[in-house]
């Protein structure tokens, strides 16, 4: 059985606190660890937040959607979707330590980070409507129960 | 949960202790606190990441901006009390190579000469 959730919010850097909470209390029926739910708390923070900053520009009339499936065999699958400016060059975003705003003090170690907690992450991007992640996590007490 | 900061000035050391949530939405409060408390005598920092309960890249960033800051100062930062998942991030971006790891507040302050 899948088990679905769909939020939506404005691009307020305050829910992006509201949104990894929110994530975690939903992936909680899966019986995740501390480790597993701290990962995903992390993912879904940059992921809001490259939304917001980036996709954006810290205009809060835009608006981060998210949605979240759990399946039986302890899969997370997580979208987090914006429509905003969009990324000019991903392979370029994924580097670690690049950042389009140094300015603002960005460690551009989001991707890596991403790609580091999940077990799958996709990005899709066109300049001028948005970007769209996809993140996949196998949650590991569900692993060793299949084999 | 929103992060509380708490600073004090230890002769050249900035001792920073973080309880809450370090993310892009509260980063923004870290810069300007630590910002107007250093000074040219005040060019050291210990953070006392003991109670800081998350932290994303936006954390990571401002910690480096810091870094920068009291470097270019001829200062050293040192954390402590770290949590695993914190540790993790920090060794993921090679935050290790310029920052020094130590257990406990009282022994990072010794190492900058403060009892």
């Amino acid at each position: 059985m899948k088990n679905e959730m769909h939020l939506q919010f404005s691009a307020l850097s305050q829910n992006e606190a509201f949104a990894r909470v929110t994530v975690a209390a939903f992936v909680t029926q899966l019986n995740p660890t501390m480790d597993e739910i701290t990962e995903i708390k992390t993912v879904v923070s940059e992921a809001v937040t490259n939304a917001i900053i980036h996709g954006y520009d810290s205009n809060p009339e835009g608006t981060v959607y998210i949605s979240v499936t759990l399946s039986d065999d302890g899969v997370v699958e997580l979208n987090i979707r914006d429509e905003g400016h969009g990324i000019d060059n991903v392979e370029e975003a994924k580097q670690p330590l690049f950042t389009t705003k140094p300015e603002l003090e960005r460690s551009g170690m989001g991707f890596t980070i991403m790609e580091n907690f999940m077990d799958e992450c996709k990005i899709e991007s066109s300049t001028n409507h948005g970007t769209a992640l996809y993140l996949k996590k196998h949650l590991a007490k569900q692993k060793a129960l299949c084999n | 949960m929103s992060l509380v900061i708490e600073c004090e000035v230890k002769d050249s050391v900035l001792l920073v202790r973080l309880k809450g949530e370090l993310d892009h939405h509260t980063a923004e409060e870290l810069r300007t606190r630590i910002t107007g408390l250093l000074q040219k005598d005040v060019n050291h920092i210990v953070l006392n990441l003991a109670d800081l309960s998350f932290m994303d890249s936006s954390g990571l960033g401002v910690i480096l901006g810091r870094y920068k800051q009291i470097k270019s100062a001829g200062g050293e930062m040192v954390v402590c009390a770290i949590s695993p998942a914190v540790h993790r991030l920090f060794e993921m971006s090679g935050m290790f190579k310029i920052i020094r790891l130590e257990q406990s507040e009282q022994k990072a302050l010794t190492t900058l000469g403060v009892a």
